[in-house]
C-alpha cells in the first residue's frame, strides 16, 4: 500500500542542485507529490521538502539514492505526527455580487484571506495542511474556480531542535 | 585504493556550518563520538536503520584524501602564478596522473599547451573520443588506478557520454576532462557548445562545471578523490575556455570543499558478527563474489575466508579472476550464461554471503523465484545497492578487504568455539551437478571452426598471466567460460552497461598500464568494427596489444536469440549480405584492413592452424596484431537463462534442462 512520505533535504546551494534531484526521481521511477525547495538560516545550504509517494521499500531507496549524490548533505523523514507541514494556496474564485457575501463567508470561516477584489472574482490566499486546502478547494468549486496555484508542502519537525543543527554534533552511526 | 590518514596542511577556510574537519584534505580525524550516544536514533534518515546506510553527517568516514593510489608525487607547492590551463596541468601532476588520452579541440585547446611541457603525463591521441574513454576505463580497470580521458566540447564531449555510462554501470574510476566554450558564450548555442553537465548527470558518480581559474586545482583533486573513493565511479570536470586562458595562484594540496561525501569503509562489527554466526550456521551456504572484491584488491582476503569456511564460491562477470579458477571450492560463473553448479547452487543455497556484488538481473533471474530459501548477507561499499533488489538479512556497509577480513576474523573465532558449519551433504550435491553438467561446446559439424575452441585455445597459450579483454557478445561470454582466470583485474570487459567496441580502445589503455604483460582483446567481428580505429593509435604509440576477432559474419547473440525465440528469423544480423555469403566474414577484410592500420594482420580458418597462429601472435612484442579467426555461424552459449525467467529454468544445451534432483 503506497503512502505519502515527507522528506526534508538538505543539499549545497549550488547550481544544478535542483535538476540532479529531479533527474534522480525521474530516472527511478520514484513519485514526487510535490517538492519545494528555498534558503536555509545558512547561507550555503538550501533546504528540499519532498512528498514522496510510494512505499516503504521503495522510500529506503528513495532516501539512499539521495544520498549518494554529492550535494545532499542530510536527508529526515519528517513523520506527520512530528512535523508541521503547511502548504501555501492562492485561489481565484468567481464571486459576481451576489456570490461573493458567500465566499467571503467560506474565507472566514477558513481562516483565509482575501488578497484582490474584481469585479467578476475573488482572489483568496489561504495556508494549511493539505487535507484543509483541499476542503476549501472542494467547499469553492460551487462557485466556479478560475484559477489556482499551489506552492509544495514545507515542513519543519516539532520541539526545540533543528536538523541543521543535529550535523553540528557528531553523529552516531546506525546500525 | 584504501584510505590512509598522511597528515598535510589544510588551508583554513571559512567553516560552514556542516564543517566537520573530515572534509577537508588531510585534515586530523573527526572528534570522538559524544559521550551520551542517541540510542539507534541519530540523525532520522528515512528507511530503517538497520539498513546500515550511513547519513550524510557521519563522522565515522575516513577524512578526504587524495586518493592513495595517486599520492601526490611532489611536496606542497607554494603559490605560484599561472594560467588556469597551467593549473590543470599542475593539479594533474600532483594528484599522480601518468597519462592522459585524450583530442584536442577549439575550447579545451588552452589545456593542450602545458601539457606539451609535462615531463609527467604522457598524452596518447586517440582516433576518436570514444576511444580516449574506453581507453581510460580499461587502465584504471588493469591497474586500479584512475584512468583519464581528455575531450573538447561539444561533440567532442558527447562522443565521451557511451564510456562514462559504461564506467558508470561498472563502478570504474575514471576522470574526463571536457573544455566548454567561454563563459560569457554558455547559454547561447555557441559553437561546439553542449551541456554536458546536463547530459551526463544520469551517467556519472558526480560531475563539475568550472568557470573561474581559482576554482580548477581544487576542482581535479575533488574529482580525483570522489572517483576513486568509496564506490568508484566516472567524475566529469568540464572547464570554461576563459577560466584556462585567465591567470590564478597555484597551491598544493588544497582542502576540498565536499560536505556531502562520507563513504563508508569501516563495517560495522556487530553486523560482522551476526554474518559469521549465520555462516556457522547455515547447511548450503554460497559466497557470492562480484567486482567489489577486484575494486577493493580483496582476493587474498577471499581465499582466506572461502578456506576457512569451506563454502563454494561463484564470481561473477565482473569478478572472473578474483577467486582462481583452478581452485576446488570454484563453481564459476552465476547467471544468464553461468555454469549450472554456480547458478544451481545460488538457487538451493541458504545463505548467500553477498560481496561486492549487485544482484544484478543477469544473475537473479526472474527475482520473485531467486534463491527462495536462502538467507541473505550483503556487503558492499554501496549501501544503495543493499536491500535493492533483494532484502538483505545482515546488511553490512564497508570496503571489502575490511569486510571479509573482519568476516574471517570472526568466522575463526567462531570455529575455535567449536561453531562450524557442516557443508557435507551441500557438496555431495555440488560435485555432482559440476561433474554432470561442466562447460562443454558441440564441434561445429560443418567444418567451421568451433569459436570457442579458439577462445579456449588462446587462453591456454597465453596463460594466467595475460590480460584478457573482450567486446560484448557471445564471444564476451565464451571469453568469460573458457579462459581460466587465476588473479584479479586480468579479465576486463563491459559488464553492466554491455558496450559494443569496448575491446580495442579498453586493451589499449590496460596495455599503456601494464606494459609489461601480455594483452588479448578478444573481440566480436560486429563489435570490432565500432572502434577498430584506435590500431593506429596503438601502431603509432607502440601500444603492441593482441586482438583476437571472432569472425562469424554476424551479431551473434542477437542471432542465437533469433534462432532460439524468433523462429529463426534473423533481422538485421548479418553482417553481409545473403547474396554472397563471404562478405559477412571478409568484408572488410579484417587482414588487409590491419595491415592498413600499421598492424600484423593474421587469418585463421582451420582448427589445425589455431595453435600456430597463436603462438605466431605471441611471438610479437612490438606491434599490435590482428587475428582474424573466421568461425561457425551458428555457435551458441549455454548453459542460458532464457531473460525474464526463472533460474530454475536455466538449460545447459537447447531444450536440455539439468535434472536437479538426480543423485547418483
Amino acid at each position: 500500500m503506497s503512502e505519502q512520505h515527507t522528506l526534508s533535504v538538505l543539499v549545497e546551494n549550488k547550481p544544478g542542485v535542483l535538476v540532479r534531484i529531479a533527474g534522480l526521481f525521474s530516472r527511478r521511477g520514484f513519485n514526487i507529490e510535490s517538492l519545494a525547495v528555498g534558503p536555509t538560516e545558512h547561507e550555503e545550504i538550501s533546504r528540499m521538502t519532498i512528498v514522496v509517494n510510494c512505499e516503504e521499500h521503495p522510500l529506503e531507496q528513495v532516501t539512499k539514492q539521495l544520498n549518494k549524490l554529492i550535494n545532499v548533505l542530510k536527508i529526515v523523514e519528517l513523520e506527520p505526527s512530528q512535523a508541521v507541514q503547511r502548504e501555501l494556496m492562492l485561489i481565484k474564485v468567481r464571486a459576481d455580487s451576489d456570490a461573493r457575501s458567500k465566499v467571503l463567508e467560506t474565507v472566514e470561516l477558513f481562516r483565509a484571506r482575501v488578497v484582490d477584489v474584481a469585479l467578476d472574482a475573488v482572489t483568496i490566499e489561504a495556508t494549511g495542511s493539505h487535507d484543509k486546502l483541499e476542503a476549501l478547494v472542494r467547499v469553492l468549486e460551487p462557485f466556479g474556480i478560475k484559477e489556482l496555484v499551489k506552492s509544495g508542502t514545507i515542513a519543519v519537525g516539532r520541539g526545540g531542535r533543528s536538523i541543521t543543527d543535529r550535523t553540528l554534533r557528531p553523529l552516531e552511526r546506525s546500525a | 585504493m584504501t584510505e590512509q590518514s598522511s597528515p598535510v596542511p589544510s588551508k583554513a577556510h571559512a567553516p560552514s556550518p556542516l564543517d566537520i574537519p573530515a572534509r577537508t584534505a588531510g585534515a586530523k580525524p573527526a572528534p570522538p563520538r559524544s559521550a551520551a550516544p542517541q540510542s539507534g536514533a541519530g540523525p532520522a534518515a528515512a528507511g530503517p536503520a538497520q539498513a546500515g546506510s550511513a547519513p550524510a553527517g557521519s563522522a565515522q568516514a575516513a577524512p578526504a584524501q587524495p586518493p592513495a593510489a595517486s599520492r601526490p608525487q611532489h611536496p606542497a607547492v607554494a603559490p605560484v602564478r599561472v594560467t588556469g590551463a597551467q593549473a590543470l596541468v599542475l593539479a594533474l601532476e600532483q594528484v599522480g596522473v601518468d597519462v592522459v588520452f585524450g583530442i584536442p579541440g577549439g575550447a579545451v585547446l588552452p589545456a593542450y599547451d602545458p601539457l606539451l611541457d609535462s615531463e609527467q603525463i604522457r598524452h596518447i591521441l586517440v582516433r576518436h573520443e570514444q576511444g580516449a574513454g574506453h581507453a581510460a576505463t580499461g587502465y584504471a580497470q588493469a591497474t586500479g588506478r584512475t584512468g583519464v580521458c581528455m575531450a573538447t566540447s561539444g561533440p567532442g564531449a558527447t562522443n565521451l557520454v557511451t564510456p562514462l555510462a559504461d564506467a558508470y554501470m561498472d563502478s570504474v574510476p575514471v576522470v574526463a576532462i571536457t573544455g566548454q566554450v567561454s563563459t560569457n558564450l554558455i547559454g547561447t548555442d555557441g559553437f561546439q557548445e553542449a551541456d554536458i553537465s546536463g547530459i551526463t548527470y544520469p551517467v556519472t558518480k558526480h560531475n563539475f562545471l568550472v568557470t573561474k581559474p581559482e576554482d580548477i586545482a581544487r576542482t581535479i583533486g575533488e574529482a580525483f578523490h570522489l572517483a576513486s573513493t568509496g564506490r568508484p565511479g566516472p567524475v566529469l570536470v568540464d572547464i570554461a575556455k576563459d577560466a584556462m586562458q585567465a591567470t590564478t595562484e597555484f597551491t598544493w594540496p588544497v582542502p576540498f570543499d565536499l560536505p556531502g561525501y562520507h563513504p563508508v569503509t569501516r563495517p560495522h562489527s556487530r553486523q560482522v558478527r551476526e554474518a559469521a554466526r549465520m555462516i556457522a550456521d547455515a547447511k548450503r551456504p554460497v559466497l557470492y563474489v562480484g567486482g567489489g572484491v577486484i575494486k577493493a584488491d580483496a582476493s587474498a582476503e577471499l581465499l582466506e575466508l572461502a578456506e576457512l569456511t569451506g563454502a563454494p564460491v561463484v564470481t561473477t562477470l565482473m569478478a572472473r579472476g578474483a577467486f582462481p579458477d583452478s581452485h576446488e571450492l570454484h563453481l564459476g560463473m552465476p547467471g544468464m550464461h553461468g555454469t549450472v553448479a554456480a547458478v544451481g547452487a545460488l538457487q538451493r543455497a541458504d545463505l548467500i554471503v553477498a560481496l561486492g556484488a549487485r544482484f544484478d538481473d543477469r544473475v537473479t533471474g526472474r527475482l520473485d523465484s531467486f534463491a527462495p530459501d536462502a538467507l541473505i548477507v550483503h556487503a558492499d561499499i554501496d549501501p544503495a545497492e543493499i536491500s535493492k533488489n533483494r532484502r538483505a538479512d545482515v546488511p553490512i556497509v564497508g570496503d571489502c578487504k575490511e569486510v571479509i577480513a573482519e568476516l574471517t576474523a570472526a568466522v575463526r573465532t567462531d570455529q575455535q568455539h567449536g561453531r562450524t558449519g557442516d557443508h557435507e551433504a551441500w557438496w555431495a550435491q555440488l560435485r555432482q551437478w559440476r561433474d554432470n553438467y561442466p562447460l562443454g561446446y558441440d564441434e561445429p559439424d560443418d567444418g567451421t571452426l568451433a569459436p570457442q575452441y579458439v577462445i579456449e585455445r588462446i587462453g591456454k597459450i597465453a596463460g594466467p598471466d595475460a590480460i584478457y579483454l573482450a567486446g560484448v557478445g557471445q564471444h564476451q561470454m565464451w571469453a568469460a567460460q573458457f579462459v581460466d582466470y587465476e588473479k584479479p583485474r586480468t579479465w576486463i570487459n563491459s559488464g553492466g552497461a554491455g558496450t559494443m567496441g569496448f575491446a580495442v580502445p579498453a586493451a589499449m589503455g590496460a596495455k599503456v598500464g601494464m606494459p609489461d604483460s601480455t594483452v588479448w582483446a578478444i573481440d566480436g567481428d560486429g563489435c570490432f568494427q565500432m572502434t577498430n580505429q584506435e590500431l593506429a593509435t596503438c601502431a603509432i604509440e607502440g601500444i603492441p596489444v593482441k586482438i583476437a576477432i571472432i569472425n562469424n559474419g554476424n551479431l551473434g547473440m542477437v542471432r542465437q536469440w533469433q534462432t532460439l525465440f524468433y523462429n529463426q528469423r534473423y533481422s538485421n544480423t548479418n553482417l553481409g549480405d545473403r547474396k554472397n555469403e563471404l562478405h559477412g566474414t571478409r568484408l572488410p577484410d579484417f587482414v588487409k584492413l590491419a595491415e592498413a592500420y600499421g598492424c600484423i594482420g593474421l587469418r585463421c580458418e582451420t582448427k589445425e592452424d589455431v595453435d600456430g597462429v597463436i603462438e605466431q601472435a605471441m611471438a610479437i612484442n612490438d606491434q599490435p596484431v590482428v587475428i582474424d579467426f573466421i568461425v561457425h555461424k551458428d555457435a551458441m552459449v549455454w548453459p542460458m537463462v532464457a531473460a525474464g525467467t526463472s533460474n530454475d529454468d536455466i538449460k545447459f544445451a537447447r531444450d536440455m534442462a539439468p535434472d536437479w534432483e538426480a543423485m547418483d
